[in-house]
């Protein structure tokens, strides 16, 4: 290989790695921008659906203490949201929150096997493993 | 307080959550906690979920600005987040085996002493000559950012990154198991053992927290931890600071991130110790 070509390869790597970055930054951008509108709307239909808790102050208490009823398993979520819950859509919103890093692992994977770098194919996969594993045993333990 | 005014309230303080956490690399629990509890006496489980919501916003939303600006260094996160993840499922193991009074003391200390090393570095703008890593050169973690405040690119060398990842792993056990402190100790460890750039630690701690705490924000949900009707402002609020913050870091000058990181971990460190010794 000619130093052209050496010249060539590298700057086509870095072409690669500037590409990388703004999808990673994209995918981050578009997960936060679409959780943050979700549970912007939730909260305003909550309020829309209980006019009393503009004036209200014994609701507060009712919300922000154990024993508040709200959905806390995907299938309430969906049932929830299905039947247009203001809190249902909020807890939509803060789900997506909650996946965006677990999206943005798994999209490291692939942008290193972009990259051809195997090194980092393989610690990213690890990574990926272990979060996947701590959510599956988490829930067992919890 | 009507749920409307605490709606509001909630978001406001969330937003200098937001603003903090993305400069320093935090979470924003270290704010959000203690005005949910004591400020708006919110049951301490659902201001704990909220937390770990704020960390997750903290992160994904000032990530998306320093990974374009290229402040975040990519290649030590992913490295670094073999420690954190491992670290983080052993300590869902270790909880209740060892005993947390005397974990929050250790770490107290631990704490206490990154803020004096870290406080008597307060001088350097920028880490002079970096002792040679064998394993920094083979994963090419070196790089080089924009310092707007300077008006330069600033190229930097990695060191350090075997001890950085066995930090990072004794970072992970111990959010596992006490749920805080995982930016706290991430930020110290990349500016003292491996000697990134200040911001380059910020932003790079910022990328990483976020994993580690979707790790646990599944089991938080699953109990019924995160009140929709808290997290839910915590983190439009969390979200708008961070992304206002994330513009900000650039042009700050490296010193006075690092003298605002130090007070603040002073103060984790007294909160620990504090746990600690109740």
């Amino acid at each position: 290989m000619t130093p052209d070509e050496t010249k060539v390869d590298q700057d086509l790597g870095e072409e690669r790695v500037r590409r990388v970055e703004l999808a990673i930054s994209n995918l981050l951008r578009i997960g936060v921008g679409t959780s943050l509108l979700i549970v912007l709307v939730g909260t305003v239909v909550t309020f829309v659906h209980h006019p009393h808790y503009l004036s209200s102050r014994r609701d507060l208490v009712r919300l922000t203490t154990p024993g508040a009823e709200f959905p806390h398993s995907v299938p309430s979520v969906i049932r929830g949201v299905e039947h247009s819950q203001g809190r249902a859509l909020v807890m939509t919103g803060l789900l997506l929150l909650i996946a965006t890093p677990v999206l943005r692992v798994a999209v490291s994977v692939l942008a290193f096997v972009y990259q051809r770098d195997r090194t980092f194919v393989v610690i990213t996969s690890v990574v990926l493993t272990l979060l996947l594993a701590s959510f599956v045993l988490g829930k067992a333990g919890g | 307080m009507t749920p409307l005014t605490f709606t509001l309230t909630v978001f406001a303080i969330s937003v200098g959550a937001g603003v903090l956490g993305s400069l320093l690399g935090l979470g924003g629990g270290i704010i959000v906690v203690p005005a949910l509890t004591l400020l708006l006496h919110v049951d301490i489980r659902f201001a704990i979920g909220a937390s770990i919501v704020s960390v997750i916003a903290t992160s994904s939303g000032a990530a998306a600005a320093y990974v374009r600006e290229g402040m975040t260094n990519l290649r030590v996160a992913m490295f670094l987040e073999l420690g954190t993840t491992a670290g983080a499922l052993s300590g869902a193991y270790l909880a209740g085996v060892v005993p947390v009074r005397t974990l929050y003391l250790v770490f107290g200390v631990v704490m206490g002493y990154s803020a004096l090393a870290m406080f008597r570095k307060r001088h350097t703008e920028l880490a002079a000559v970096v002792p040679a890593d064998g394993l920094a050169d083979r994963l090419r973690l070196h790089s080089s950012y924009t310092d707007d405040a300077l008006g330069r690119d600033v190229e930097y060398r990695v060191a350090g990154s075997k001890v950085g990842l066995a930090l990072m792993y004794v970072a992970g056990v111990v959010s596992g198991l006490l749920g805080i402190g995982s930016g706290a100790l991430k930020v110290p460890a990349m500016d003292l053992a491996m000697r990134l750039p200040i911001k380059v630690s910020t932003a790079t701690s910022n990328f990483m927290i976020g994993v580690t705490a979707a790790a646990s924000a599944g089991v938080y949900f699953a109990r019924g931890h995160v009140d929709p009707f808290v997290a839910g402002p915590v983190a439009m609020g969390v979200l708008v600071g961070a992304l206002g913050g994330s513009r900000l870091l650039g042009r700050l000058h490296s010193s006075v991130i690092r003298k605002v990181f130090v007070i603040v971990l002073l103060w984790v460190s007294l909160e620990m110790l504090l746990k600690g010794l109740r």
